[in-house]
């Protein structure tokens, strides 16, 4: 396509504005966490790692981390095994309804954050009087984890068609051993990123969390009864690149193992919504 | 069978859920007692309206949401633009990745990292300074600012997938006919490439109507987050909370409507 020289100048520095504007904030976030004063001030004095290690050794942060693991792993396993079923169900059998499922499984990433944990905690204390604790966070969390796994189980599904299954079908083995041998194998690495990524989503979301968490703390949540104690600031911003660096890691791998990009646009709208929705 | 799992998960903890919500929206708090009595009305409303300080907390979030959807809009454009048909498909695919990975990276810290940046003696005092400026401070402008940063992704996404769809042909045809680059934006781009912006303002506009967490970092002024907030936490009024998060459900089923009727759905 034929571009003036004067508009790809415009848009090579339009991009270059935007790209800036999305990575100063996480650069100046790095850099102060190896602050080496205590104040806050910009230019910062000198490097160091002490915060880092006074960090890890900080008891309500190592709680906190713990109990974000925990969360986490719980969102994600009740995640997979959900979001799995669902999206072979959707994608392998025609039945009354179908399209509803779809919708219902992105409608707690449609809506704000706000809502989803409102909803929850009145659920939660109101009608089914149980106490908020880390398994109410496990619940909420699962809600919108289940959208991602079923989104890359069910592209994959797609992609693939259904000649194999009725295959192994046809040779005579039976539903299990062809998910077993058959689909699962196809469907694995789909299934890993889905779960890296609703992983990433459960460590560092925290409206939700908010609404349905007891005395407990994650890290996000540690994060935002700190902010405002001026002596706890040079934990804090380690504790932000310690939250930064969990969740981009695992989506970081998750790119790599799905053959797509992991919430690209085509397709992947409802994904980039799944971290929209453990956001807003 | 494989079905029951799931439906039966998102029809109990999450439409369940919403459904109490809707419930607990007409129940009422005991003056005296501070106990939730179960008696339906439509009292939380009426407050909701009537209370000029409410009202201007719901204007002002609308207000900013759009706000933030225009700037967003502004900024994504040519980025937008550049991956869909400049760029070389080698760039093409790293620049979707450095869109991507900061959606996915921690939403919390990015706002506390506006707050070190915006605080007095902050990286953007520093950098207007020697031009004789000094930023926003925390404020408004602030929140306004924050809501765009976060957002941002999510407009580009959706534009690059609705600029990738508009032939080439019909960009060169336009110049071919005489129509300069702003010319062949307004009259071609731009209508094309309409129901991709009006699919990534549904994200933009949703995601600001709910949040508290930016505004209580660099502002001091209340949003409809806030208010179900400090609701459920502090002054523990859970059906005034529910009531107000029912407007941004209100809201946002409106726009939906129109985003609809726009052509937005295709492109999501």
């Amino acid at each position: 396509m034929h571009v003036s020289p004067g508009t790809r100048w415009f848009l090579r520095i339009g991009t270059a504005v935007t790209l800036a504007f999305i990575y100063i904030p996480l650069i100046v976030i790095l850099i102060y966490a190896f602050n080496e004063s205590r104040s806050q001030a910009w230019p910062i004095d000198g490097l160091t790692l002490e915060w880092f290690d006074r960090a890890v050794n900080n008891p309500g942060v190592r709680d906190a981390l713990w109990t974000s693991l925990k969360a986490a792993l719980g969102a994600t396993a009740i995640a997979l095994l959900l979001g799995t079923l669902a999206a072979m169900a959707v994608s392998r059998y025609r039945f009354f309804g179908r399209e509803t499922i779809s919708f219902l499984i992105i409608l707690p990433i449609a809506l704000p954050g706000i809502v989803t944990g409102m909803a929850l905690n009145a659920t939660f204390t109101q009608v089914l009087e149980i106490d908020l604790s880390l398994f109410t966070v496990i619940v909420g969390h699962a809600t919108f984890c289940i959208v991602v796994v079923f989104n890359n189980a069910v592209a994959r599904l797609r992609r693939g068609g259904t000649s194999l299954e009725e295959a192994s079908m046809d040779l005579g083995a039976n539903s299990w051993l062809t998910f077993r041998h058959v689909t699962f194998p196809t469907l694995r690495t789909a299934l890993v990123a889905g779960a890296l990524l609703a992983f990433a989503l459960s460590l560092d979301e925290i409206i939700v969390t908010t609404f349905t968490i007891g005395q407990d703390q994650t890290l996000p949540i540690w994060i935002f009864a700190n902010y405002a104690r001026p002596n706890q600031l040079p934990i804090v911003n380690v504790v932000g690149v310690m939250v930064i660096l969990l969740s981009i890691i695992p989506v970081y791998l998750a790119n790599k193992l799905s053959q797509d990009p992991v919430g690209a646009p085509t397709g992947g709208a409802p994904a980039a919504a799944g971290a929209a929705g453990a956001r807003g | 069978m494989l079905l029951a799992g799931p439906v039966g998960w998102l029809l109990v903890a999450y439409l369940g859920s919403l459904a109490v919500l809707f419930v607990a929206s007409l129940w009422q708090l005991d003056d005296f007692s501070g106990e939730i009595v179960r008696d339906p009305g439509l009292q939380n409303f009426k407050e909701l309206i009537e209370t000029p300080v409410y009202r201007d907390i719901v204007l002002r979030t609308v207000l900013i949401a759009a706000l933030v959807t225009l700037t967003d809009a502004i900024l994504a454009f040519p980025i937008a633009f550049y991956m869909a048909k400049v760029a070389s498909p080698r760039m093409r695919a790293l620049l979707v990745v450095a869109v991507l990975m900061p959606l996915w990276s921690s939403y919390l810290v990015k706002v506390y990292s506006w707050r070190i940046m915006l605080q007095n003696e902050g990286v953007v005092n520093w950098a207007l300074d020697p031009f004789g400026l000094s930023g926003p401070g925390f404020g408004d402008v602030a929140t306004w600012l924050v809501f765009s940063y976060l957002w941002l992704p999510f407009m580009v996404l959706p534009i690059y997938a609705g600029l990738e769809r508009i032939p080439n042909s019909m960009l060169d045809a336009s110049g071919d006919l005489g129509g300069r680059p702003w010319m062949t934006f307004r009259r071609v781009v731009l209508p094309l490439a309409l129901p991709a912006v009006v699919a990534g303002s549904i994200f933009t506009f949703s995601l600001t109507l709910g949040d508290y967490i930016a505004p209580t970092l660099v502002s001091s002024t209340q949003f409809i987050g806030n208010v179900v907030y400090s609701n459920v936490g502090v002054a523990n009024n859970l059906p005034l909370a529910s009531a107000f998060a029912t407007v941004p459900v209100a809201i946002m089923i409106v726009y939906l409507l129109i985003a609809r009727r726009l052509g937005a759905f295709e492109s999501l």
